[in-house]
C-alpha cells in the first residue's frame, strides 16, 4: 500500500514537528486511513527524529491507536458500568456470533470492525452501541441483527 | 466583534448584547449534547429551521442549540422560553405542531410532555419536573440554557465578570484566600483543598508555572465533566484564567478524552472566541496579563486521568504514573510547578469569585462546601445529570430526584466513585453524600458517577466487572496493581463460572489489603474498593456463588437457568421466534418450554417476554 506521505507532511507542519505533540500527530495521522500503517510510523520517526521504539511505545500503550486496517464501519460496544448492567456483554456476545469476529477484529470483507470502549458518557441511554458516529440506545441482543442489516443495506 | 481592551469594556459589551436582544421572541432551547444528539436532535433542529423559514417566523422564533439539560434519557429535549415548557422525545414530525402553538393561540403539545411513569400525571414546565425541582444548580446552571458555541450568550448571562472582578479588584493572593475560605475541594475525587493546592504551587520556586484542566473523565458510568465541557465550556476557560492569575501561570492545557468529540469541538471554539474577545491570550482585558490555553486529546488510557500519568501524556510519552511526592504543585509538567484541577472544580471558581466565598460556603456540610454534580444512571426511574448540595442523602437523590427504582423492582445497591468506588446497600442510603462520610463508609466521592442497581444486578459480577476493567487499564508499572488485579481476575472468573472454592473470599480480601497499601498510584490503591465493599455488604451473594453454585440475579451464565412459568406463559410465541438457538419450543397459545442444553443465555427471550413468564432459577 502506498502511503499518503503528503498528508502526513501537512500534519507535521501543523504541529511544527514538536516532539511533545507526538500523540496529537499520531492521532491526526491515524485519521487518514483509520489506522496507522507501519510505513507511516517509519516516516514519522525519520522526519521527526524520534526513535521508532518510542513511537511504538506510544501506539501500543494508548488504546485509540490501531496498527491493523479497520473496517468501513467501526462498531464500539460501550462497556461502561450502566451499559454493563443493562446487558453490554450479551450485546457483545451477539455481535461476536453474528459477525464471527471478536473484540478488536475486522470482518473479512472489511465492512465492520468490532471494538469495546470503556464509557461513551451516554450512560442515560444504556446500553449503548455506537456505529461510527451513530449512537444506538437501549440496545438488546435481539435488536442487533436489524441494526447491522441497516448498515449492510447501505453497501 | 469587539475586543475588550479594559475592565469596563466587558460590562459595556454585556449591555450592548442585551440591548440588541429582542424581548418578545420565543426561544426554542434544543439540546444538541451527546445524549440528545444520539437521539437525533440535530434532525429536529433542521426540521425546525426549515419550518420557521417556510412560515416566515424568523423574527419571532429563535432556535438555540444548547448543551445538556440533564434529563438525557428523555432526549431530544426542547424547552420553550419564556414559559419554559418542557418537551421530551421530540421528533422532526412534531415540529409543525409545536410551531402552531406559538402563534398566539397558546396551548401545549400534550403528548410531548413528561408523564410520571407511576401516577401518569403530565408535567408542563421545566421547573416542575421531579428530576429538576430538588436540585441546586450552580456549576451546571448555564448548561442547557445558553448556546455553548456563542461567547456572547455566556457574557450576557454574566460570564467573565468573575474574571473582571479578580483582575480589577483582587490581588492574586486574595483570589487564593477566597478559594481557601470557600472550602472548595477537588471535584475529581481526591477532595484536597483547591485553594491550599494553589497556594503551594504559587509559592513553589520557579517563574514558569502551568495549569491543567483534567477533562479525562474515564470513570465508567460518569458524564458530568462531558456535559459541563459540552454545555458551558467558557466557565472552564474562565476558571482557568482566574487560576492562572492567582498562581502566576502563563500556559494552560485542557486534557480531554478523545471519546468526547463535542466537548473538544466546543472547548476549541471557546478558546478561539475568548482570545478574539481579549479574554484569553495576550494582554487579557487590557491588564497586561497573558495566559494561553491549548487542548490535548487523550488517546484511550484510563490511567491518564491520574495526575502524574496525565502530565507524562501531555509531554508526549506513554502515560505511566510516578510516585508522589514530589507533588505536581511543586514539580509537575516538565518539572515545573503545575496545578491540575478537574474541570468541574474549575467551573466552581468563577462562582466563588462572583458570589463571594461566604455565600459559596453557605451551601454544603462542615467539611464539604458547595454543590456536586452527579450522573444518576442505572436502574433508577429518572436517569440523567443532577447537581445537589453537598450533604444531600442518597435516599433523596435516588428516591426523590431519581423517582425510585424502575419497573417496580427493588433497590439493591448504589455504586459511587467510578471504577475504584464502592457499592452501598440500602442500609447506607440515608448517609449524606460528602467527602468524609463516603470515605468512612468505604466508598469515595470519586468524580460523581452514581449507578443504581436492582435485584437483577449480581454484586459478584459487578465486582468482577470493575476488576476486569482495571486489569485492562493497569499500566503495568508496579507489581501489586499489575499482578494483584490479574490474580483477582482469575478468582472472580472461577467464582462466576461455578468453580469457586472455600477460601476465595479470604484470598480476595488479603490481596485487596495488600494492593491498597503498596500500589504506586491511585488506580492500584483504590482498585480493591469494589471488591471489599461488595464482600462487606453482599457477602451472601459470594457465598451462594461459591457454595450453592447459584447466581440468583441471573447474570453469571453458568450459575442459573431460564425457566418458563407455565401459568404465566400464554403461548404468544415471541420467545420462540426470537431465540437465536431455537431452544424454545411450544405450540401456539400453550405454555412453552426452554431446552437448557441448547440455551446460550443470551437473554433475548427474558427481555422480550411481555408477561414476565421467563424466570431465573
Amino acid at each position: 500500500m502506498t502511503m499518503d506521505f503528503q498528508a502526513i507532511d501537512q500534519i507535521l507542519d501543523k504541529y511544527g514537528y514538536r516532539h511533545t505533540d507526538i500523540i496529537g500527530i499520531l492521532q491526526d495521522a491515524q485519521s487518514i486511513e483509520n489506522y496507522l500503517p507501519e510505513d507511516s510510523l517509519h516516516y514519522i520517526s525519520e522526519k521527526m527524529e524520534i526513535s521508532l521504539t518510542r513511537i511504538f511505545d506510544i501506539v501500543t500503550f494508548y488504546k485509540a491507536f490501531s496498527l491493523m486496517p479497520r473496517g468501513k464501519y467501526i462498531i464500539r460496544v460501550c462497556c461502561g458500568t450502566a451499559c454493563h448492567l443493562g446487558g453490554a456483554q450479551q450485546n457483545l456476545d451477539q455481535l461476536n456470533r453474528l459477525l464471527q469476529i471478536k473484540d478488536g477484529e475486522t470482518t473479512d470483507d472489511r465492512t465492520f470492525s468490532l471494538e469495546t470502549v470503556n464509557c461513551l458518557g451516554a450512560c442515560a441511554l444504556a446500553p449503548v452501541v455506537a456505529v461510527d458516529e451513530d449512537y444506538h440506545e437501549a440496545v438488546n441482543a435481539g435488536k442487533i441483527g436489524k441494526m447491522l442489516s441497516n448498515y449492510q443495506e447501505e453497501e | 466583534m469587539t475586543r475588550i481592551t479594559d475592565i469596563l469594556g466587558l460590562e459595556a459589551l454585556r449591555e450592548e448584547i442585551l440591548k440588541h436582544r429582542s424581548k418578545d421572541r420565543t426561544i426554542l432551547r434544543t439540546c444538541i449534547s451527546t445524549g440528545c444528539k444520539a437521539q437525533k436532535s440535530l434532525k429536529v433542529v433542521e426540521a425546525l429551521k426549515a419550518a420557521i423559514k417556510e412560515q416566515g417566523l424568523e423574527e419571532k422564533v429563535e432556535i438555540k442549540k444548547t448543551g445538556c439539560h440533564g434529563f438525557c434519557e428523555m432526549g431530544p429535549i426542547m424547552v420553550i422560553e419564556p414559559e419554559n415548557i418542557f418537551y421530551r422525545k421530540v421528533k422532526p414530525r412534531d415540529v409543525e405542531e409545536i410551531l402552531s402553538t406559538l402563534n398566539g393561540s397558546g396551548g401545549v403539545v400534550e403528548r410531548l410532555l413528561w408523564k410520571d411513569p407511576v401516577t401518569k400525571e403530565l408535567t408542563t414546565y421545566e421547573r416542575e419536573l421531579p428530576l429538576y425541582k430538588k436540585q441546586d444548580k450552580n456549576v451546571t446552571y448555564r448548561s442547557g440554557k445558553i448556546d455553548p458555541a456563542d461567547i456572547e450568550d455566556y457574557i450576557a448571562s454574566g460570564g467573565y465578570s468573575a474574571l473582571a472582578k479578580a483582575l480589577n479588584s483582587m490581588k492574586p493572593s486574595e483570589v487564593m484566600d477566597a478559594v481557601i475560605a470557600s472550602g472548595l475541594r477537588g471535584r475529581g475525587g481526591g477532595g484536597f483543598s483547591t485553594g491550599v493546592k494553589w497556594r503551594i504551587c504559587s509559592s513553589a520556586p520557579g517563574d514558569i508555572k502551568y495549569i491543567i484542566a483534567n477533562g479525562d473523565e474515564g470513570d465508567p458510568g460518569a458524564f458530568m465533566d462531558r456535559s459541563l465541557m459540552e454545555g458551558d465550556p467558557h466557565s472552564i476557560v474562565e476558571g482557568m484564567v482566574i487560576t492562572a492569575y492567582a498562581i502566576g501561570a502563563s500556559q494552560g492545557f485542557i486534557y480531554v478524552r478523545e471519546e468526547y468529540p463535542i466537548a473538544i469541538e466546543h472547548l476549541s471554539l471557546a478558546i478561539i472566541k475568548a482570545e478574539e474577545y481579549g479574554l484569553l491570550g495576550q494582554d487579557i482585558m487590557g491588564t497586561g496579563f497573558n495566559f494561553k490555553v491549548q487542548i490535548n486529546k487523550g488517546a484511550g488510557a484510563f490511567v491518564c486521568g491520574e495526575e502524574t500519568s496525565l502530565m507524562i501524556s501531555i509531554e508526549g510519552r506513554s502515560g505511566t504514573p510516578r510516585s508522589r511526592p514530589p507533588y505536581p504543585a511543586i514539580e509537575g509538567l516538565w518539572g515545573k510547578p503545575t496545578i491540575i484541577n478537574n474541570v468541574e472544580t474549575l467551573g466552581n471558581v468563577p462562582i466563588i469569585i462572583s458570589k463571594g466565598d461566604d455565600a459559596y460556603a453557605a451551601l454544603g456540610t462542615d467539611g464539604s462546601k458547595g454543590t456536586k454534580v452527579f450522573s444518576l444512571v442505572g436502574k433508577v426511574q429518572n436517569t440523567g445529570l443532577i447537581e445537589v448540595e453537598m450533604g444531600t442523602t442518597r435516599r433523596e437523590i435516588i428516591f426523590g430526584i431519581g423517582g425510585g427504582i424502575r419497573n417496580g423492582k427493588h433497590f439493591k445497591a448504589v455504586q459511587t466513585g467510578g471504577a475504584s468506588g464502592g457499592c452501598m446497600p440500602i442500609a447506607k442510603v440515608d448517609m449524606p453524600v460528602d467527602y468524609d462520610s463516603l470515605r468512612e463508609a468505604g466508598a469515595i466521592m470519586g468524580s460523581g458517577g452514581m449507578i443504581v442497581m436492582d435485584e437483577t444486578s449480581c454484586m459478584v459480577d459487578v465486582a468482577r466487572y470493575f476488576i476486569d476493567f482495571l486489569m485492562f487499564e493497569s499500566c503495568g508499572k508496579c507489581v501489586p496493581c499489575r499482578e494483584g488485579l490479574k490474580q483477582m481476575h482469575h478468582i472472580f472468573e472461577n467464582i462466576c463460572e461455578g468453580h469457586g472454592e472455600e477460601g476465595d473470599i479470604e484470598t480476595l480480601t488479603g490481596l485487596a489489603r495488600f494492593m491498597s497499601t503498596t500500589s504506586l498510584c491511585g488506580l492500584g490503591s483504590t482498585a480493591p474498593n469494589p471488591v471489599l465493599s461488595t464482600i462487606r455488604h453482599f457477602r451472601h451473594e459470594y457465598e451462594s456463588h461459591i457454595y450453592d453454585r447459584k447466581c440468583r440475579a441471573g447474570v453469571c451464565k453458568n450459575l442459573f437457568d431460564y425457566l418458563i412459568d407455565s401459568e404465566l406463559c400464554n403461548g404468544c410465541g415471541l420467545c420462540r421466534v426470537k431465540c437465536p438457538e431455537k431452544a424454545v419450543a411450544g405450540e401456539k397459545k400453550k405454555p412453552h418450554i426452554i431446552d437448557n442444553s441448547k440455551c446460550i443465555k443470551c437473554g433475548i427471550c427474558f427481555n422480550s417476554c411481555k408477561f414476565e413468564a421467563i424466570l431465573v432459577k
